[in-house]
């Protein structure tokens, strides 16, 4: 398979990123509702919260490859068996699903770099505070990190039962298309 | 350097002798334009150390009684999404339900009942209604008279420091973080303006 898009299909890295980033946002809801229940003397109590913050960094630098990849390629051309509308809403989906994910990574950045302190990514690398410290920055940050990451995980839920409709019910490419299969 | 610290603590033995002094009498706020007001909390992290803490936002006034300073009185409001312990994280988890749940509870107030001197060290014991959390409880605070009179700008000032020792679960806060950190000592240091 090819790694660039073409106008008929998509390449072997737009196939990987979407997977990537489709198991790492489920991945990072997953843990970040798990450990926010955890007892103080949990042995996670410390290190589940080090890898969400590490994880979705490493997310947020993908997600920014994976933008630049998107304008770089061409992009494949709607399935002719697509009705208008169901076009226009999926493009609308998609793009409200980019910005979940990027005001999701960027919420929850601003929550642990509210006071000014930097982020250790895996201690590979710290990314530092863009803000410095800013007043209660956390909380609001906070607010909208919650609400990013149900609303996403909510609309990638309806993407993928949209995807699996098309498949199982209308029988058309769009999901094997995703999964770089050939044509039925 | 003998000279000196000798004169100290003469000064310091002869203010809290005229702690309670009889004169000083009127109604003060607190100074939260000037910030001459603290709420520290300091709770032990896992029995190894000391955890310090303060709330930023807060108001109170007192009247002062010095012909019979137990009839004074005093009352402090606290924002509690104003808790400060100079780590955005845990603010964070300070105030939400596991602890301060400031969503639902904002306000933390303290309203004075009665006084007990304690003549013998200038000290006294307020006894009063602490809501926190929803829920109010008597407490008693230690409370000390630290000086008073005449500042530099034409007013007239008046400072105290109480302690007190809280439960954690006795105010209805859920979070274990375990046996060395069931309670929080509260320390109030406040400069009243007089009005």
């Amino acid at each position: 398979m090819e790694l660039r898009s073409t106008h008929s299909r998509y390449g072997l890295a737009q196939i990987a990123m979407h997977w990537l980033v489709a198991i790492t946002v489920f991945g990072l809801f997953f843990l970040g509702d798990y450990m926010v229940d955890l007892g103080y003397y949990d042995p996670w109590y410390r290190s589940a919260p080090h890898v969400h913050k590490s994880i979705g960094l490493l997310l947020l630098l993908l997600m920014v490859v994976r933008l630049v990849w998107r304008w770089l390629n061409p992009a494949p051309a709607p399935l002719a068996s697509h009705r208008q509308w169901e076009v226009k809403l999926a493009h609308i989906a998609h793009a409200v699903l980019y910005l979940l994910i990027f005001t999701g990574l960027v919420s929850g950045y601003l929550i642990s770099t509210a006071d000014g302190s930097s982020i250790a990514v895996f201690d590979w690398f710290e990314v530092p505070s863009v803000t410095g410290q800013v007043k209660q920055l956390e909380e609001l940050a906070g607010k909208v990190h919650r609400w990013c990451a149900w609303s996403l995980v909510g609309l990638a839920v309806l993407h993928a039962l949209a995807a699996i409709k098309h498949h199982v019910v209308d029988r058309d490419e769009t999901l094997r298309r995703m999964l770089g299969l050939s044509a039925r | 350097m003998k000279k000196q610290l000798l004169a100290s603590a003469v000064a310091l033995s002869l203010a809290s002798t005229s702690a309670f002094a009889e004169s000083g009498s009127g109604s003060y706020k607190f100074d939260d334009q000037g910030e001459h007001q603290f709420i520290m909390f300091k709770i032990s992290h896992l029995g190894y150390s000391w955890l310090y803490g303060r709330f930023n936002e807060f108001t109170g006034e007192f009247n002062y009684n010095a012909e019979s300073p137990e009839a004074s009185s005093v009352s402090v409001s606290i924002d509690t999404d104003s808790v400060d312990s100079n780590h955005a994280e845990r603010d964070k988890h300070l105030r939400s339900e596991d602890f301060l749940f400031v969503d639902e509870f904002p306000q933390a107030t303290f309203t004075s009942k009665r006084i007990v001197l304690d003549d013998d060290n200038g000290e006294a014991e307020i006894i009063g209604d602490l809501t926190l959390r929803g829920v109010t409880r008597e407490v008693t605070l230690e409370a000390e008279l630290l000086g008073h009179g005449d500042d530099p700008w034409g007013g007239y000032r008046m400072g105290f420091e109480a302690e007190t020792e809280l439960r954690l679960a006795d105010f209805g806060i859920p979070m274990n973080l375990g046996p060395a950190s069931e309670k929080v000592e509260m320390i109030i240091s406040v400069e009243g303006v007089r009005q």
